[in-house]
């Protein structure tokens, strides 16, 4: 038989002689569906999201009551894709979700781009046609493999039974290890229906990945010396501390240092917002503290983070007089938007540990720099400048209002999760965040219909490794929930007690805000429902899409019937809840840096830049006010 | 610092060796990242090693320095690939073959004749239009003797891409960690 073009181009192997060569014949006899299954219950696989589908139903049919995962059938791919991540950043273990062929694989490519984007440890399964279809547009085929090289850490395509094992053991070490990330599983129904050998474990070969974790003696020295010269340090947090589990650490750096913690927005919560060193999240909406801190910074320790251009805003301007040292696993993030004076590959947790004695050591021997004047700044913006907003004028909520409510009425191990859009920035700014892997949120890929399936995904992480006692809340917008809110059943039926506030403005907000800022209030596309013109509630009336879902429908138009539905919300834990929080349409998230713009140019409330006002509240020395007169000089120009 | 495209007018040319596991779908991944960042590749080679295990990849494109540097470092996150350098002209043996095929009959013949023998290339094929010349050598040399011909009419030209190793006694796959990938 002529190969198809797959095999005759790419992969597939011609004949089953290369095969014949290593013959197994050790083991336990079963097909390479059970192999799959088996391999997830020897990697101690707890959980695995999914949706079935014809190219994968082998593997479907060898999950039953015996294995020992439990299995979380989700109504959409890109959502069971979301789950998995919310379980993974929930619970520190990997994500793992099988769905089906063609368009199963396709829908959940968003939710692998998600992954990479944040770095989190995923395993997407997807079932691929027989080996003598590939190539062929045969029913329900898409090249995954190759549809994923761009946005997922590694991937594989399976054509034989014997080698399920080894590749799933290995996808689940390269998820996790190093830089976390998605890795592709393509297992084509022939490697799901043909017989192998099984054992376990497997020896993996992975020549090529050696991620790098421990930092090499000299730069560990040079960072110290560098503290021991600074003035008016920062440490700028990212996810990879998350990831790398590093709050103690960082906590222990800060206290030593006396540096002031800034986070980006995976990292909130990284060290307790109760921490006085905690300035908040930095960039477009960061609070004026930390991204002022951050601008007029000596020293710039970057770690697990990526000067993203939310981050950085205008980056030849961002923290001009700061040097940097660049703490990070990946090799390829250091120097990849801002030059590293002190370039430092390696795990987070690791390297901290390995450079605070070295800090402690110059400290013994030279004495603590004093940051006095450095915090005698910080403080006063950080009590001039709280987050604040504007009240509505239609009667509606605001829902700057509405967040802090739910944050002061929320058990303190709430596990917080949002969609994406203004709620997610006020999610990010007003709750009150006090351990890391509470907070989980799409930040790099920024995926509307993250929230609920994430949330399904954490609730179920809490159901398994904290014994339900943390309560999940989900914020979520009213277009960014749509977008997957037919999860709905699966909360329901899965018995995952999630707590949904609904800011439901009846508009895409965030797209709005622009609109209004930069687009002369040209609502283009951005209205999805007016009650003056339907006459309806709400389109969908989001108590009825709930309580049709089996869930608890509730609505708050007023501070009352808010906190009384907060209040509801928080004392029911056996089925999912839904409040649908009317909010005003025109409400801003504040502090914001255009895109582009200088961070010395933020707006604190509009025409408030605090940063181009150095000579102004706060008295500063003369180095910060050359700062700021650079920064005025610049703003005219642009 | 991003630069894009990372090939720019006046971009300095670079030979990066790159050494890969043997196996399907690898070029696919390099390509993507190169396209990725508009990097114009000049030439691109794959061929088998001393190793049965590893295939190289020689590449040459004018890139300039930092997207270069950046692009390296995303390469060797690919699990598949095991070492990148970017050789320096200065102690590495560079070549190239090329095939091209001259309109050249009786009348201007003994020309173009002359030019192989001064550039001591062969001729491969012979027929009454035309004339096939096979060359091998760095890249000056293949464009200057490609440079005389273009006035006798070039009907068909293919490069191979350059192939490069640094040298000296030593193999790029000795840097390679561990032993003979082998039990796929």
């Amino acid at each position: 038989m002529s190969p198809t073009p797959l095999q005759a181009f790419s992969g597939v192997t011609k004949s089953a002689a290369a095969h014949q060569k290593h013959a197994v014949t050790e083991g336990e006899k079963m097909t390479g569906a059970q192999a799959l299954v088996r391999a997830l219950e020897d990697l101690g696989v707890k959980d695995v999201f999914g949706v079935p589908g014809g190219a994968i139903l082998p593997v479907y049919d060898a999950i039953n009551e015996d294995t020992d995962f439990r299995f979380i059938l989700a109504r959409h791919e890109q959502a069971a894709g979301h789950a998995a991540e919310g379980y993974a950043v929930a619970t520190g273990e990997v994500g793992v979700c099988i769905v089906t062929s063609g368009p199963g694989a396709t829908n959940v490519i968003t939710a692998i781009a998600d992954a990479n984007m944040d770095s989190i440890p995923m395993i997407v399964i997807t079932g691929q046609v027989g080996v003598n279809s590939i190539g062929t547009d045969a029913f329900q085929e898409a090249d995954i493999v190759g549809a994923t090289y761009p946005v997922s850490k590694h991937s594989y395509l399976v054509t034989s039974a014997q080698d399920v094992p080894r590749v799933l053991a290995e996808a689940h070490y390269i998820a996790r290890s190093g830089r976390p990330g998605p890795v592709v599983v393509d297992l084509t129904k022939t490697a799901q229906n043909e017989e192998m050998y099984y054992s376990w474990p497997q020896r993996m070969i992975l020549p090529g990945y050696n991620p790098t974790t421990e930092a090499h003696g000299r730069v560990l020295t040079t960072a110290a010396k560098m503290f021991q010269r600074s003035f008016r340090p920062v440490l700028y947090v990212g996810g990879g501390a998350v990831r790398s589990d590093a709050g103690d650490e960082i906590k222990a750096l800060s206290d030593l240092t006396g540096a002031p913690i800034v986070t980006t927005l995976p990292a909130r919560g990284i060290v307790s917002d109760d921490d006085p060193a905690v300035l908040g999240m930095l960039g477009m909406h960061g609070t004026i503290a930390a991204t002022g801190a951050v601008q007029r910074s000596d020293l710039l320790v970057a770690i697990g983070a990526r000067f993203d251009d939310r981050v950085t805003g205008k980056l030849e301007a961002f923290a001009p007089g700061a040097r940097v040292i660049h703490i990070d696993i990946d090799p390829a993030e250091i120097g990849k938007n801002r030059t590293a004076d002190v370039p430092i590959v390696g795990d987070v947790k690791t390297v901290l540990q390995a450079l605070i004695p070295q800090i402690e050591q110059l400290h013994a021997e030279y004495g603590k720099p004093d940051l006095s004047s450095w915090w005698k700044l910080l403080d006063k913006w950080v009590e001039q400048y709280p987050v604040r907003y504007e009240e509505p004028t239609d009667g509606t909520l605001a829902p700057q209002w509405v967040v802090e409510q739910l944050s002061e009425a929320a058990d303190p191990n709430t596990i917080w999760v949002s969609g994406v859009g203004q709620h997610q920035m006020w999610a990010t700014q007003l709750i009150k965040f006090r351990k890391p892997h509470q907070w989980i949120s799409s930040g790099g890929l920024g995926t509307m219909g993250f929230g609920l399936p994430a949330a399904i995904g954490a609730a179920v992480g809490s159901q398994r490794y904290f014994n339900g006692d943390k309560p999940v809340w989900l914020i979520d917008g009213d277009g960014s929930f749509q977008m997957t809110s037919e999860e709905l059943a699966t909360a329901f039926l899965e018995g995952t007690p999630v707590k949904i506030a609904l800011l439901n403005n009846s508009v895409y907000g965030m797209v709005r805000q622009w609109q209004t800022l930069f687009y002369d209030k040209h609502y283009s596309a951005t209205i999805l429902h007016e009650e003056d013109e339907t006459g309806l509630v709400g389109c969908p009336d989001f108590v009825k899409l709930a309580e049709a879902y089996g869930c608890v429908g509730l609505r708050a138009r007023t501070k009352e019937e808010a906190i009384e539905c907060i209040r509801k919300a928080n004392e029911i834990n056996d089925r999912p809840v839904l409040i649908d929080f009317h909010v005003w349409k025109d409400a801003m998230v504040w502090p914001m840096v255009a895109a582009g713009d200088s961070n010395n140019n933020v707006t604190y409330m509009p025409g408030i830049k605090p940063l181009l006002n150095p000579t102004g509240d706060v008295r500063l020395d003369d180095a910060d006010d050359m700062d700021g007169a650079a920064a005025a000089d610049e703003n005219e120009e642009n | 610092m991003a630069s894009y495209p990372a090939s720019q007018p006046g971009s300095k040319r670079h030979t990066l060796s790159v050494l890969v596991e043997n196996r399907p779908g690898v070029l696919a991944r390099i390509a993507g990242l190169f396209a990725r960042r508009a990097f114009n590749i000049n030439s691109l080679s794959v061929s088998p090693t001393e190793r049965p295990d590893i295939s190289r990849v020689t590449v040459t494109a004018d890139v300039d320095e930092v997207p270069l540097e950046q692009i390296i470092k995303q390469l060797n996150k690919l699990l598949h690939v095991l070492k990148i350098v970017d050789l320096d002209p200065e102690t590495t043996v560079e070549r190239e073959l090329v095939l091209i095929k001259v309109a050249a009959d009786e009348s201007n013949r003994s020309d173009v004749l002359e030019i192989v023998r001064l550039f001591r290339v062969r001729v491969v094929d012979v027929n009454p239009e035309s004339l096939t010349i096979e060359a091998t050598g760095a890249g000056g040399k293949i464009d200057a003797l490609l440079g005389l011909l273009d006035h006798y009419g070039i009907i068909e030209l293919v490069r191979s891409g350059a192939v490069a190793m640094s040298r000296g006694p030593r193999a790029l796959s000795e840097k390679v960690i561990g032993s003979e990938i082998t039990g796929r």
